[in-house]
């Protein structure tokens, strides 16, 4: 870490990759660090997150869609929303950005191995899910049985398409993907994310279950591994607020004591269940 | 500790050599309101105030701080961090107010150091101002704290009447004092009698107590309660509370730009704006002025003591004299003390 964490360095947009389209895209941006040592080192475990900006523009605080296991780069995963992410989507490979970090905690992959994992995304919610997926299968021996259950509105609205695609070849790995409404062609789960969960019954046995999506989502998601059987300590959630520093000072990501940038994002139920405040 | 006297006509010469070697910050009086400002004379000062109407946070938090300057664009170039090594002095701050940069130094340290922060309180000294005359809404005390100690400060002057008892605390205040000490002369004992004498004066001019006790635990047992809607009722979120606090710290960081040169500035923020916690997909945590005047209290007397073990209010009193709508900070955690459970 440099010693003004406020200044981040520069980097280098290498490709741009249209995850989804339509009123709210989602792009992936592979980005490599300008210093060649820098992008050597830079060192993350799944679950953290960089602030990247547009100079002039602004930052925003994104997970690390990539996995470590994969070098030489690092990728975010960016929905047009605001000012900065709507900026982002008019970059162009070769385009240069500021990249900081990286923050927050991961998810805990050491103390998780010899366990099944049960990955629960939903929408943009699936770039931290991302990481770790991508992590785990690269590591396939240190973990048990692996469900990855993942929706979206529609068919076009499913992000990593052509992961999913080669996920679901793999016999190691066991891919349930869902839509919210029926469409012609569409031949898996149609309905929510926590309805297809509740459905498919994964065993809580040796299991830790890691969601992420829009907070209705998480809710629903969170009940129904209860109804499964699933313990506060076993289910793991990562959670997003507005930021602006990304290293708890600027305030406003708490929730009560804690800051999301720097004390999360990564919560197990346990913990969220013992702290109050908005979120 | 070590103690002299200053004689009060010797004032004047004693900033001097202050001026010569720092950058001097004092309370200078513009249209009856009192501020901190750089001076370069002593007959600017006023020292008839009860205390500066923005914080003296402002001259280490700056209300508005370049953070580094870039070429903006997608093909941009960041230049390195310029940071301001000037030696300054603050003359004249309150006890209060120098307590509340120890609890700043919680939030701008720790897991990562914050650089302009660090950089402006290292390069400070702080020279304070023992209140004699508190204000009426002061309430330092219910902190176990006083309008005269020195405990937070490199130097503290306290006037006990024909000459102002000066207390330098630190090594910091020594390197200060070695220019100053031949307009001093080593304190007599009755001088230190005079000046515990004028603080016990002055303490005893303060009339309003929080009840502080437990308060954090309690917290914990009522942010449900329907006491939060109650005390957010009459707030307009217009933040004065929270901009001229001396131990809010929370900002925004916005690039402002032209087509070929910018800067990352960032500027102080408040929880009592509804923007503040807007998610770009209109989505708001804290959405209510209840959510907001909550945080506001619980940030200060439940959530930072529980990060760093002190609660982050030095009783200044400025948010209750200036909150257009008599917000009153005394009451509302006094009360919230008394919430039945």
């Amino acid at each position: 870490m440099k010693d003004n964490p406020y200044q981040p360095w520069l980097a280098t947009i290498e490709e741009i990759r249209e995850e989804v389209g339509g009123a709210r895209p989602i792009k992936t941006f592979k980005i490599k660090f300008n210093d060649k040592n820098l992008q050597n080192n830079f060192s993350y475990i799944p679950g953290q997150c960089a602030m990247v900006s547009l100079l002039g523009e602004g930052e925003c605080f994104f997970a690390i869609s990539s996995s470590p296991t994969k070098k030489g780069f690092i990728e975010v995963s960016v929905m047009k929303l605001g000012k900065v992410t709507s900026a982002l989507h008019e970059c162009e490979p070769g385009d240069t950005i500021g990249v900081r970090g990286p923050y927050g905690n991961h998810f805990d992959v050491e103390g998780w191995k010899g366990k099944n994992l049960v990955f629960i995304g939903g929408g943009i919610g699936q770039a931290p899910l991302r990481s770790l997926i991508n992590y785990v299968v690269d590591n396939r021996k240190n973990y048990g049985k692996l469900d990855i259950i993942y929706g979206a509105r529609t068919s076009k609205d499913i992000s990593y398409k052509q992961e999913f695609t080669e996920l679901e070849k793999r016999k190691d790995v066991d891919v349930h993907l869902s839509i919210d409404v029926t469409e012609d062609g569409w031949d898996k789960y149609v309905g929510f994310v926590p309805n297809n969960l509740l459905e498919l019954k994964p065993s809580p046995k040796n299991t830790i279950a890691i969601t992420c999506g829009p907070p209705i989502m998480i809710k629903f998601v969170i009940q129904n591994l209860e109804k499964l059987g699933f313990s506060e300590d076993q289910i793991y959630t990562t959670l997003e607020m507005r930021m602006k520093c990304g290293i708890g000072k600027c305030g406003r990501c708490n929730i009560g004591n804690l800051y999301v940038c720097k004390d999360g994002p990564v919560f197990s139920h346990k913990q969220l269940k013992n702290i109050y405040g908005e979120r | 500790m070590e103690k002299y006297t200053l004689p009060k006509a010797d004032l004047p010469k004693f900033i001097k050599e202050m001026i010569g070697k720092n950058r001097v910050y004092a309370p200078v009086e513009n249209d009856n309101v009192t501020l901190f400002k750089e001076i370069n004379t002593p007959s600017n000062i006023n020292l008839d105030f009860i205390n500066s109407k923005i914080p003296p946070k402002s001259l280490l938090f700056q209300q508005t701080e370049t953070l580094f300057k870039f070429i903006p664009g997608t093909k941009g170039k960041i230049d390195p961090p310029d940071l301001d090594d000037k030696k300054t002095v603050i003359f004249g701050i309150r006890p209060c107010d120098a307590k509340s940069f120890a609890i700043l130094d919680h939030a701008f340290t720790g897991d990562f150091n914050d650089p302009y922060f660090i950089n402006h309180r290292k390069n400070t000294t702080l020279v304070g101002m023992s209140c004699t005359k508190p204000g009426i809404n002061c309430f330092c005390t219910s902190f176990n704290d006083s309008p005269a100690q020195s405990k937070y400060l490199d130097i503290l002057l306290t006037d006990i009447g024909d000459k102002y008892y000066v207390e330098v605390t630190n090594e910091k205040g020594k390197q200060l004092a070695k220019d100053l000490k031949k307009h001093m002369q080593p304190a007599k004992e009755s001088d230190t009698e005079k000046k515990k004498e004028i603080e016990k004066k002055a303490i005893k001019q303060i009339t309003r107590n929080q009840k502080t006790e437990g308060i954090t635990e309690k917290l914990d047992k009522i942010f449900e309660n329907p006491f939060w809607k109650e005390v957010a009722n009459k707030c307009v979120s217009c933040g004065t509370c929270t901009y001229l606090c001396p131990t809010c710290h929370c900002f925004d960081i916005q690039d402002e730009s032209t087509l070929t040169k910018g800067a990352r500035v960032r500027v102080w923020d408040t929880c009592m704006n509804p923007e503040y916690t807007l998610h770009a997909s209109k989505f708001n945590p804290r959405p209510a002025r209840t959510n907001r005047v909550r945080n506001r209290i619980y940030h200060k007397y439940n959530y930072y003591p529980k990060n760093f073990d002190i609660i982050a209010c030095v009783g200044c009193g400025r948010c209750i004299d200036l909150c257009p709508v008599n917000i009153d900070i005394i009451d509302v955690v006094t009360k919230a003390g008394e919430v039945k459970l």
